[in-house]
């Protein structure tokens, strides 16, 4: 049975759609006077980042309080050329410190897989971006959003537009998208997207103009300006030209279709800021919607004797007396 | 101990059994129901007899990285893996790029004395790829280096390599490449296909290793030297190797036993044990590897025996060392991927794993026959028992052995080094010999 | 292993399909009487419909307390607002079993504070859902008063906790269950015993 949330490709559809219906549930807290749970009192939960992100770090700590848990935040700076303490250490150190839950960021693809499995330490994993990996909870998050604006998203048509090469958020969301019965088209210059991407059971395009008119969802995906410096595309205007997402081509989207970006956007690259603005745009609202699916993905891993998803049977009743 | 040994019933190659008669570091007789008086009877019914073998790439880390292996642990693991002769690499700290490291070298494996340490000498000065090594002072030292390898890194700047093949050919050396082109690989971590894009690994593109090989196979052949290829990994390698060698062209290769078994699906565990360079390639690419070692394509099996210390193995994949184990599993692999399919047969073996490794190397007193008057350097192997790998058990210093848990089939039973064991009854005979490394007696203080 | 758990124990639900087991004690018109004496002994106490609020603990109790509404509507000619609150993250067996889907929490917008909450629910058990009910409601406002209102109480209370309300009084041993049945949710009223 798992108790880790290391890939999208760890939930089932059930699974999936478990952590929506929670998050739906846990996401009306944010407007009741206390916003607080008491379902992981007791609980300790570290926040283990060993790459900046002060957003999802932000998003996982203010999920874990208000369930209650005791939040511990653990920020061990280190790249591949600067090792700092090692993973390892860390990992018996919070194994001693008693973590019931490991949240980590990690810059090296499969951290958070090997956190889980070298039999370092008995808690749950939770990869919140491990590399150029997977990011499996800003997927949910999407998802979740997308739940929200659309309903069912069986046969819902995505775009996913940018830097597929080195994202984590398409590569989990093109797992979990497919789960959930919607169809992916991966948009990017051919030197952002991976070798043997054919096989991901989506669609690829070069051709933002063509892709736009179909789709239900726009998500827009951050590209770095030093990419040019490697030669992924020739120059930052030419980029924006081909993939930025701007007014003239908003005005292609049909009614419904809405627009989203994982943040933090380079307005003006991908993003003009008349879209990011617009009302199309469900940006601040992913945020919002992060703490919800962050706190379901907490309730449903640590909130019983054992894991609700990822392989355990579902109590699909409330055991009312 | 006895000098003098008489070899039952070992089936030479795998033929029909035969007594072999070793004496003075010779094999003096070999036939059918040999007799002799004052010697030590090795019973070897059921044994296959080969020629000792001998491996053209291992890295013993000593000078520099005694942490992870020594000469002596390193030739502790060849020994038992049933090898006579090694080829160390030349990748250490201080780089073998001088006559007196590799003297240093050659000097330590003459002194642990399981098995004989042929230094490899650097093409270039501290493997930087840019000014050329005194491959003529190594030459001419007392290792008599012929083998020159930067291997860990490619010497891929195409004027360097052409002058080492041209430079070389004054003492009949062979420049061994580490094939690679560098920008195609920068910070690469594994097989680029359809897993690493998943992974979210960095991908090391074969065509990054073909290229290099087929660039060096046209320089090889238009200055007219000879190349040898290391760790030949892809099917497009085997193709370019294939061709270089219809056109005539001096041109040999190796491929490792861990691309003769392993592939790329490894890396989905993200665990470090599999990291390794070339990376671990496809189920296609490991068929075509067999057939090519199969045909003579593919000349030798080399072990690329890479020992690295746990810290460097028990970490992310991306900041885990390359490399693993391979002295003391290779013949079992070869005998589970080449021998047991039917593949190569035990004289093939032979071939693959003593003499043409010895004959690239330049090296006269291994790899020899198993005939009268040669020397008696000579493996047992039992090919009939199946082992399960125990990392704790290997004798190398590491423990970065990918075969821990899997069942092999065979062992070595004896090994013989100019007619002296080195391994009888699957044991080392001279077990901590050397007294730097014997272990403290119980109740010593410290 | 602690003691077995009455509350922990009693999740019955039953499958529609099958025809009700064991004894049935009360019948459709059983039900739709004691709703509608307890509709007007809440008016009764409250002294009208002022201030009401009916929240009902999933899944049972909030169509219990939608019932008990109506009751109350056609009584007073006013509509009593009606909600639910889910005690799944309050229960004291929480980490008892797997993580437990969370069922819907839904305030009616006037909010409970100052009010007067009734808490609905089909059985009385334990007492210990009730328990987690009011720390649910400490956390969602500070009512005037809560009461609670059951269709059936069982017995055998681990908790100092008693109805206001009470469809039925029904003797039972620890080893029998009841199982409440309601149109909503299994098709067709019932209460019965096995």
């Amino acid at each position: 049975m798992k108790k880790h949330l290391l890939s999208a490709a760890d939930l089932s559809r059930d699974d999936a759609e478990l952590i929506l219906t929670t998050a739906e549930e846990l996401r009306s807290l944010a407007d009741r006077p206390i916003k607080k749970l008491p379902a992981l009192r007791g609980r300790t939960i570290v926040n283990l980042f060993f790459e900046d992100s002060t957003r999802t770090r932000i998003s996982f700590e203010a999920a874990a309080k208000r369930l209650s848990a005791d939040v511990i935040n653990f920020s061990a700076k280190g790249s591949s050329l600067s090792k700092g303490e090692s993973l390892k250490d860390t990992a018996l150190t919070l194994e001693a410190m008693g973590a019931d839950a490991v949240v980590v960021r990690h810059w090296a693809s499969g951290a958070p897989h090997l956190l889980a499995n070298a039999g370092w330490s008995r808690s749950s994993v939770i990869n919140a971006g491990d590399g150029t990996h997977e990011h499996p909870t800003q997927a949910l998050l999407d998802a979740f959003t997308m739940w929200r604006h659309l309903g069912d998203l069986d046969g819902r048509r995505v775009a996913i537009v940018g830097d597929v090469l080195h994202s984590r958020v398409a590569r989990s969301n093109a797992l979990l998208l497919q789960t959930l019965g919607a169809e992916v088209t991966l948009v990017a210059p051919p030197t952002l997207l991976p070798y043997g991407v054919d096989t991901w059971g989506v669609s690829t395009s070069y051709d933002l103009d063509a892709v736009l008119p179909k789709s239900d969802v726009v998500m827009m995906l951050r590209v770095q300006r030093e990419r040019m410096n490697a030669s992924y595309f020739p120059t930052v205007r030419e980029y924006s030209r081909r993939y930025g997402l701007d007014g003239r081509r908003m005005a292609s989207l049909q009614d419904h279709t809405i627009v989203m970006h994982p943040g933090p956007m380079i307005r003006g690259m991908e993003i003009t800021a008349d879209v990011a603005d617009s009302d199309r745009s469900v940006i601040v609202e992913q945020v919002t919607n992060g703490v919800a699916v962050r706190m379901a993905v907490l309730y449903l891993l640590l909130g019983g004797s054992e894991p609700a998803v990822g392989g355990a049977a579902h109590e699909l009743s409330g055991g009312e007396e | 101990m006895s000098t003098s040994y008489l070899i039952k019933n070992a089936a030479v190659l795998g033929g029909e059994p035969t007594d072999l008669l070793i004496r003075d570091g010779v094999i003096v007789s070999v036939g059918v129901g040999l007799e002799a008086s004052g010697v030590e009877v090795v019973d070897a019914t059921g044994l296959v007899a080969l020629p000792g073998l001998v491996d053209l790439h291992t890295h013993l880390r000593e000078p520099g990285r005694e942490d992870a292996e020594t000469v002596e642990t390193g030739t502790r693991a060849a020994a038992l893996g049933g090898f006579t002769a090694v080829h160390a690499m030349a990748n250490t700290d201080p780089v073998a790029d001088t006559a007196g490291v590799v003297e240093q070298v050659w000097r330590l494996g003459r002194e642990a004395g399981h098995c004989d340490v042929f230094p490899v000498g650097a093409v270039t000065v501290g493997l930087a790829g840019e000014r050329l090594a005194e491959l003529g002072a190594m030459a001419d030292s007392a290792a008599r280096v012929r083998v020159f390898s930067d291997d860990g890194k490619c010497v891929s700047d195409p004027i360097v390599m052409r002058r080492a093949l041209e430079y070389v050919k004054a003492f009949d050396g062979v420049v061994a490449q580490h094939a690679q082109e560098p920008r195609l690989t920068e910070d690469a971590q594994m097989n680029e296909g359809e897993l690493s894009g998943r992974l979210g690994l960095r991908g090391w593109p074969a065509v990054a290793e073909e290229a290099i090989i087929a660039r060096d196979c046209l320089l090889a052949a238009h200055v007219g030297s000879r190349l040898h290829v290391c760790h030949v990994s892809t099917a497009g390698s085997v193709e370019i190797v294939r061709w270089a060698k219809e056109k005539g062209w001096d041109v040999t290769a190796e491929v490792c036993p861990h691309h003769l078994i392993l592939t790329d699906e490894l890396a989905a565990t993200y665990d470090p044990i599999y990291k390794v360079n070339p990376p671990l390639r496809s189920a296609a690419d490991v068929e075509a590897l067999r057939a090519g070692l199969a045909d003579g394509t593919i000349d030798i099996v080399a072990t690329d025996h890479a020992p690295h210390p746990h810290e460097d193995k028990d970490c992310e994949w991306q900041a885990a060392a390359f490399g693993m184990l391979g002295l003391e599993t290779a013949l079992s692999i070869v005998q589970e991927t080449m021998v047991d399919p039917g593949l190569l047969d035990w004289a093939g073996v032979a071939e693959r794993m003593s003499a043409a490794p010895a004959r690239i190397g330049r090296v006269t007193s291994h790899g020899r026959p198993l005939a009268e008057g040669e020397p008696a350097n000579v493996v047992l192997y039992d090919p009939s028992v199946r082992r399960t790998v125990v990392a704790s058990e290997m004798a190398s210093l590491s423990r970065n052995t990918p075969y821990a848990g899997m069942e092999l089939p065979g062992r070595v039973v004896a090994t013989f080094l100019r007619g002296k064991p080195t391994v009888i009854d699957g044991k080392l005979a001279t077990p901590h010999e050397n007294t730097r490394f014997a272990p403290v007696p119980a109740g010593t203080p410290a | 292993m602690p003691a077995p758990n009455p509350a922990a124990s009693d999740a019955a639900t039953p499958d529609p399909s099958e025809a009700p087991p064991g004894r049935v004690v009360l019948d459709s018109r059983d039900i739709s009487r004691a709703l509608t004496r307890i509709s007007h002994e809440i008016l009764e106490r409250n002294k009208g419909s002022q201030d009401l609020v009916l929240l009902g603990i999933p899944t049972r109790g909030v169509h219990l307390a939608r019932r008990i509404a109506a009751n109350i509507s056609r009584v007073e000619g006013a509509d009593v607002p009606v909600g639910s609150v889910d005690v799944t993250m309050y229960r004291d067996d929480l980490r008892m079993r797997p993580a437990r889907t969370l069922l819907p929490t839904e305030i009616p917008s006037g909010g409970i504070d100052g009010k007067v909450v009734v808490l609905v629910d089909d059985v009385l058990y334990s007492g210990r859902t009730i328990r987690a009910a009011l720390d649910a409601l400490n956390d969602i406002g500070r009512p005037q008063a809560v009461r609670l209102a059951v269709l059936v109480d069982r017995g055998h209370r681990e908790l100092p906790i008693r109805a206001d309300f009470v469809g039925k009084n029904l003797p039972t041993s620890l080893a029998e269950k009841v199982a409440v049945r309601l149109e909503e949710h299994d098709g067709e009223d019932g209460v019965s015993i096995r």
